[in-house]
């Protein structure tokens, strides 16, 4: 399967799925007019990964700014990583976010709260 | 001629970063959050400040653009209908203030009262767990937004949302919505 890589724009995140690695990264801003519709070749991209998976998965999310209908798209991108570590995948969420940014380390906060899955929150350094 | 002198020190007197009045478009949007942006970056020291700032800009703004009611020019007699909100940015000593206006029908308006009203009853912890309560359980709503978006503007501002309804006509009535971003919120809170 092909990497999925999305170039960052002003109201959305650089994308990079790679299944050759594992590494899957976030960055950058996620304010789109329609989030249901920027995210929906991603939550396509990663229901076939889940099928093929790489032996160990690893997802770097690092947002500067992200809205609230991009924040539920978010969760529905990460409930597929809960799903691959359920089927017994080796899967690490990293949350990272600039130092004094309470809000952003908060909303990190949320999502380990919501799921069951190993998930760091760093500072970035 | 207009008096556009005394417009300008208004304008001036109560700090206005920027004032828009008509139609909303995402566009639109784009171009204000811009402008907004820069202007932050230029007077705004604290990155924290900049950042709730800006997040609580554009969820007021998608509110707008999602939930504003449009008034059928062919019904309405008066000049102020159609698709459009205004929208003030101002700054004080204490914070930022962002004002939207907007119209709404007034069937709409006992749902959206008792919204706020309830984002406004609970602590700071209580709304987290509201927030993530709708967050994991909620699908989107037909609008395609999340349904977090006044949640989100009280976590971000920690203020109380002010607003108030002015009755238009039997059909409709105005909204307006106002959050103070204080300033030196990193201060404030270490303190």
């Amino acid at each position: 399967m092909e990497p999925l890589v999305l170039q960052p724009s002003a109201h959305t995140p650089s994308v990079s799925l790679n299944p050759n690695s594992g590494v899957c990264e976030f960055k950058g801003r996620s304010t789109p007019e329609n989030s249901v519709e920027y995210y929906e070749p991603i939550y396509k991209w990663l229901d076939a990964y889940v099928t093929s998976p790489n032996s160990s998965t690893v997802v770097n999310l690092q947002f500067e700014y992200f809205n609230t209908s991009s924040s539920k798209c978010i969760l529905d991108v990460l409930k597929k990583f809960v799903k691959l570590h359920n089927a017994g995948n080796e899967v690490k969420i990293n949350w990272f976010y600039e130092e004094e940014d309470d809000d952003m380390k908060e909303a990190g906060e949320d999502y380990s709260d919501i799921l069951d899955i190993p998930f760091e929150i760093q500072v970035i350094e | 001629m207009i008096d556009y002198l005394s417009i300008y020190e208004k304008m001036h007197d109560n700090n206005i970063m920027l004032t828009f009045k008509g139609e909303v478009t995402f566009d639109l949007i784009n171009s204000m959050l811009k402008i907004i942006e820069s202007r932050l970056d230029m007077i705004e020291g604290d990155l924290k400040t900049r950042k709730k700032v800006y997040n609580v800009l554009v969820e007021c703004l998608q509110n707008l653009v999602h939930h504003i009611d449009t008034i059928d020019p062919g019904e309405e007699t008066s000049p102020y209908h159609s698709k459009t909100a205004l929208l003030m940015i101002t700054t004080s000593t204490d914070g930022y203030h962002v004002v939207t206006g907007n119209y709404i029908m007034n069937d709409k308006i006992e749902k959206l009262k008792d919204w706020l009203d309830e984002i406004n009853s609970v602590s700071a912890e209580e709304l987290r767990d509201l927030y993530k309560k709708i967050l994991n359980n909620e699908k989107f709503t037909d609008k395609g937004t999340a349904g977090l978006g006044f949640i989100d503007i009280a976590r971000k501002s920690g203020q109380k949302l002010i607003y108030a309804f002015q009755p238009v006509n039997d059909q409709y009535s105005f909204f307006s919505f106002q959050i103070t971003i204080p300033k030196n919120h990193l201060s404030a809170q270490s303190k």
